[in-house]
């Protein structure tokens, strides 16, 4: 083994060499470079040279502000993947138990098929539907005459809307393939030695397909804390998240080292997040 | 339990009426005539009209198409290089090479928009269609060495075994027994490349200076400026280019596994 791996050195780098060149500056460097620039004390954007501080994280500690953003968009994706796994989930049983052959083909197709479509015009359709006068306002107009107006755009549950609009079909697929490879005759066998359907979800089914739950609510968790467009068009100045800020230090005020570390606390937080669960996780998928 | 599959499959309808009905609706809008959305409804190309005469949009819009189509080569291209690496051989390091395809994809795309934005002005490159095509093409090669590394998984290698021992050189093996097999793969991965290339408007946002654009990022700045039907008529065309895109994936590529 030894020896084929040292013939094969020379292809192996001829190979995933320049992917890996490629993914090393245009994301690790990147990543790197911004790191560094969340110690720096001005912008590199300003000619004096710049000198190491802690002064924005301190900033950071100190501002109640954003903290308070930093809460409100880990509460956001928290709400938004807790609704795309209540939502997603029995989708998914549907389309790997209980829906077969060609119909399951097409309607798999169908649910991943937005998945590809822009996140931005989705957004903007429901900016279309839930505006004053927009469709639904009509819809319950036509429904229940003289109802007041709805007024959902520009609203904390608007950008909810939108965010399990755009991630939903992750949790459906991820859920789908750990669902799907679920073989029916472990179900036949616990159904045969007398469990119920609800004993059966709870002690074969749902521990079986964790895995898949996992991963679609990490996948969904991680976006929708660091969301800022969807906020932006349907949330108005109501759905203030740290993921807008952290776009105005870039876009609006240039103060690139507070923006970056403001970035770098968010991913710290998720990433915490994610490790903390992750043993209860893995106990819970022990005990099969 | 004959009422739990009937429950499970109304829901999966639900979730699909979910997901349609708002895509459906802003189509429909951009066929109507009237400026403020107003019904009943009145059939009208004319905001499709306007559109062709909107050179900033149709400008963006080269922009967008012509970044997808070379992100597309280069991400294939790196991509089944890498993929092929991955499958043919066992080494050291494997795994963390493999581990290092999940960043890209599981960072905010905020985070690795704004840390090129710093990292491109450190090492001068300019913001611009270059800037944006760098980004784009690492956005992609997950994407792309994933699916055809999917291929590859299944890829029968006795095959490639018989032709050589038939007497065909490495390159004939290559050319008419590796390749043809693996093109369902590459040409998924191709497609994939392309519709993460179309649609990205985070990257983009941070990497375009004022004055060129990609068709996401224009779009954008209209939808802040206020809601026009114009802005429907072009959503509804890219949504039909990228799902079309992804009806040509499923030929070629299997989706939710064999049954």
């Amino acid at each position: 083994m030894a020896v084929a791996d040292r013939r094969n050195r020379g292809a192996i780098l001829a190979l995933t060499g320049p992917a890996y060149l490629w993914l090393t500056a245009t994301i690790f460097l990147p990543l790197s470079a911004m790191l560094y620039c969340s110690f720096l004390d001005k912008s590199p954007l300003v000619p004096q040279p710049p000198v190491l501080t802690l002064k924005h994280y301190a900033a950071f500690i100190d501002k109640a502000v954003y903290q308070q953003l930093m809460l409100w968009s880990l509460e956001l994706g928290a709400i938004v993947t807790l609704c795309c796994l209540v939502i997603g989930y029995p989708a998914a049983l549907a389309l790997a138990k209980v829906i077969k052959g060609r119909w399951r083909e097409a309607m798999f197709l169908m649910v991943v098929l937005p998945f590809w479509s822009n996140a931005l015009v989705r957004t903007f359709s429901w900016a279309m539907v839930l505006r004053p006068g927009g469709i639904a306002d009509q819809a319950i107009h036509v429904v229940v005459p003289g109802a007041p107006a709805l007024n959902v755009l520009y609203s904390y549950p608007a950008v909810v809307i939108g965010l399990v609009h755009s991630y939903l079909p992750y949790m459906i697929l991820t859920c789908y393939i750990s669902l799907q490879a679920i073989d029916d005759s472990v179900i036949e066998a616990a159904r045969s030695l007398g469990a119920r359907s609800g004993a059966l979800f709870r002690r074969v089914v749902f521990p079986m397909s964790l895995p898949g739950v996992l991963a679609g609510s990490a996948l969904i968790f991680v976006p929708a804390v660091g969301s800022f467009m969807e906020p932006r068009i349907l949330g108005g100045a109501k759905g203030a998240t740290l993921g807008m800020a952290i776009e105005e230090q870039f876009t609006v005020t240039a103060n690139w080292p507070f923006g970056a570390a403001l970035s770098f606390m968010m991913l710290a937080a998720v990433l915490l997040i994610c490790l903390a669960l992750y043993p209860v996780a893995r106990k819970r998928m022990e005990g099969l | 339990m004959k009422i739990g599959p009937a429950l499970l499959t109304v829901h999966l309808w639900l979730v699909l009426v979910f997901l349609y009905v708002p895509i459906l609706v802003m189509a429909v809008l951009g066929f109507n005539a009237s400026p403020l959305y107003a019904l009943p409804f009145q059939f009208d190309l004319v905001w499709y009209k306007a559109l062709a005469g909107n050179a900033k949009l149709i400008d963006a819009g080269i922009n967008s198409i012509g970044i997808a189509i070379v992100n597309t080569a280069i991400a294939t291209a790196l991509g089944t290089m890498a993929a092929l690496a991955f499958a043919r051989y066992k080494f050291r390091g494997q795994t963390i090479l493999q581990l290092l395809l999940f960043p890209p994809v599981a960072i905010p795309w905020l985070v690795i928009g704004t840390s090129m934005l710093v990292f491109f002005f450190w090492i001068d490159i300019k913001r611009g269609l270059f800037a944006i095509l760098l980004g784009h093409v690492a956005l992609s090669l997950p994407y792309v060495i994933v699916v055809v590394g999917a291929r590859l998984a299944t890829f029968p290698r006795a095959v490639e075994e018989a032709a050589a021992t038939l007497g065909a050189t490495p390159w004939q093996t290559f050319r008419r027994v590796t390749a043809p097999l693996l093109a369902p793969g590459v040409i998924g991965g191709a497609l994939f490349a392309f519709a993460v290339s179309f649609d990205q408007f985070v990257i983009s946002y941070f990497l375009a200076p004022p004055g060129i654009t990609t068709l996401p990022v224009e779009i954008y700045g209209a939808i802040r400026k206020g809601f026009t039907p114009e802005i429907n008529a072009i959503s509804t065309i890219i949504i039909v280019v990228s799902m079309g895109a992804l009806l040509l994936t499923a030929r070629f590529y299997r989706f939710g596994g064999e049954r």
